[in-house]
């Protein structure tokens, strides 16, 4: 396909059913990718943003702001390790480089990169690892990551945040280049999610957990797209007389130690959700603060039970991993 | 050749002696180190710092000053003691090199050495840095340029190809590569190991300018530095200097297996002899 007019494109695609799709309208879906944008808004402020991606500009909807800054946008095609690599170099010359790529060609492909040219030489580089954990569904491993907050997090000087929606995302992006240094991982889904905060008077800030709702007799601590879902258990379980307290923990490291302590202490139950092994990731994370504070509750991690995702459209995905609300729910309740 | 000119190309030689008799005494400190690759890298050193490139000793962080990558970090004992002698920072700082705690270690560390312009060690990242470096100073339309030195053992990293393809899709005309190509590698010679060759036609077909250089002869890399097209021209240059691993001290340059060595005093001092002698 060859540059087009793009008027003249859709007109020869009249007669197709509204319910066929392509690649750019596919995109209208992904409302909750809002780096792109949100970097569009910051960019007059802050020349010294630039944005690369690998051939996913526009899954990523990194586009929305490489239409603005055209000058300011870098696709480098196929070549993600060149990318993040260049990225460091970009951020020596006093530029905000944020770098976005499906999670499993960013924080698993460029694993050694980041690590290396990136972390240890401690660069204000932003990653975006967007269609993480099982988001990309029957694509299948390849396209999954699972594994990519127990890499990242696992390297000095990376901040790692797993933002639940667009209006947070945009948030935490924001905090990202007015007050925050050094390195950071986002890990995002594919943007079509529901909104967790639009209609939540909350704010989110890095390293600090947003209490989503208040109980007692459980807790859930959740990061990234099974905030939603989290929320969902909630209801359920409310309806049956069990008080949840729904904890979105968008920052994995560094991780809001007093509220997981806080939490332990009042609740004395708490459940992780991710969409990741549960080997390294949030839950891994917070076990640590509970261990080595000597907080004594009941715990679970729940996620991807060392595993590789089996085949399917992702929302069946998600609840055959007991990941959607109902699923959470019946975990939650084992564990009373 | 005028006088000036035959004074700088004796400096330069000398600055290239030093480095290599200082890596020397700094591989004692440790105990091994990379002599075969640093020695092969020693003229090309000195004639960066003493003669190409724009820097402020006192001011590292100079924005607009010519950026240095080593995509092979391991020869960075032999370009400590040049910026040392320019005056990044004090004999006696570089000589706590590899010892507990120091900013010195067998790669280079560019938050603990003033003058590194990017942390190395990892083969193949050095020429992605300074495609980022580049495109940076276009952004800013700033008129450094940004130099990566490479092994030729590093062409078997693919990224080496990302960056390449990607530096000349840019148009990074203020990009200079320069590629170490003294045949060996750690494991034995190149081209009975993994062939990289032909370098040239390579590098050529992936849209770049190439030169090719003695890289001990001082006079030819000035002239090659001197020939670099204007910092806004569009197309990136490599160098291919060649090289002898070794360079300088005579058993070394018979093997490959001097990469990474350790000396005995007496042969140090053998070593140090024939480096004086070097013509």
């Amino acid at each position: 396909m060859v540059n087009k007019n793009l008027t003249e494109y859709y007109g020869s695609l009249s007669h197709l059913d509204n319910e066929s799709w392509e690649l750019y309208r596919s995109l209208e879906l992904a409302k909750e990718l809002t780096a792109g944008e949100t970097l569009a808004k910051l960019g007059d402020e802050h020349p010294e943003i630039v944005a690369l991606c690998a051939d996913l500009g526009k899954p990523t909807r990194l586009i929305d702001f490489g239409n603005k800054y055209p000058d300011r946008f870098f696709n480098f095609g196929l070549a993600e390790k060149n990318m993040v690599t260049a990225a460091a170099g970009l951020a020596t010359t006093g530029k905000i480089p944020f770098v976005a790529t499906y999670a499993s060609f960013l924080g698993l492909l460029c694993a050694e990169q980041i690590r290396t040219a990136v972390a240890y030489p401690n660069l204000k580089v932003r990653l975006i690892g967007t269609h993480t954990g099982i988001a990309m569904g029957y694509y299948g491993s390849s396209h999954h990551a699972t594994e990519d907050i127990s890499i990242v997090r696992s390297m000095a000087n990376m901040t790692v945040i797993s933002p639940c929606d667009g209006t947070s995302l945009a948030d935490l992006i924001e905090e990202s280049v007015k007050t925050y240094d050094g390195p950071i991982y986002f890990r995002v889904s594919r943007g079509r999610e529901d909104s967790v905060y639009k209609n939540r008077n909350i704010k989110s800030k890095i390293g600090r957990a947003n209490v989503l709702r208040d109980g007692n007799d459980i807790a859930i601590i959740a990061c990234g797209v099974t905030v939603q879902w989290a929320l969902e258990a909630a209801e359920i379980l409310a309806a049956e007389g069990i008080q949840a307290k729904i904890i979105d923990m968008h920052t994995i490291k560094p991780i809001d130690v007093d509220c997981i302590l806080q939490t332990a202490k009042e609740v004395g139950n708490i459940v992780t959700v991710e969409e990741h092994n549960i080997m390294g990731g949030l839950g891994s994370a917070v076990a640590e603060i509970l261990m080595e504070n000597g907080a004594h509750c009941k715990f679970k991690r729940h996620g991807l039970n060392d595993e590789y995702s089996i085949i399917g459209k992702p929302y069946y995905l998600y609840g055959y991993y007991k990941l959607d609300g109902k699923g959470i729910a019946e975990v939650a309740k084992k564990q009373l | 050749m005028s006088t000036q000119t035959e004074s700088k190309i004796l400096l330069i030689n000398e600055k290239a002696k030093m480095s290599r008799i200082e890596t020397v005494r700094l591989i004692e400190k440790a105990g091994s180190g990379h002599y075969g690759s640093s020695f092969s890298s020693s003229e090309i050193f000195a004639t960066l710092y003493y003669h190409v490139m724009n820097f402020d000793a006192k001011n590292p962080k100079w924005p607009d000053r010519d950026r240095f990558v080593m995509g092979k970090g391991h020869a960075a004992v032999g370009l400590y003691p040049i910026l040392q002698d320019l005056g990044f920072y004090s004999k006696e700082l570089l000589d706590t090199y590899v010892s507990l705690g120091s900013p010195f270690g067998d790669h280079p560390d560019m938050n603990k050495i003033p003058g590194i312009d990017f942390s190395s060690g990892s083969i193949g990242h050095g020429l992605s840095v300074c495609v980022g470096m580049s495109l940076g100073a276009r952004i800013d339309g700033k008129k450094y340029r940004s130099f990566c030195l490479m092994g030729d053992g590093e062409l078997h990293e693919g990224q080496v190809w990302e960056a390449a393809m990607s530096a000349a899709n840019f148009k990074l005309g203020n990009l200079v590569a320069i590629c170490d190509n003294n045949k060996v590698t750690v494991d034995g010679v190149i081209s009975e190991m993994m062939s990289i060759y032909p370098i040239r036609e390579k590098f050529e077909a992936f849209g770049w300018r190439v030169v090719e250089v003695d890289g001990h002869d001082v006079k030819a890399l000035i002239e090659v530095f001197d020939s670099l097209p204007d910092v806004d021209s569009e197309v990136p240059t490599l160098i291919i200097a060649d090289t002898l691993s070794g360079k300088g001290v005579s058993w070394m340059e018979k093997g490959y297996e001097w990469h990474v060595a350790n000396l005995a005093p007496v042969d140090i001092e053998r070593a140090i002899k024939e480096i004086e002698e070097m013509e």
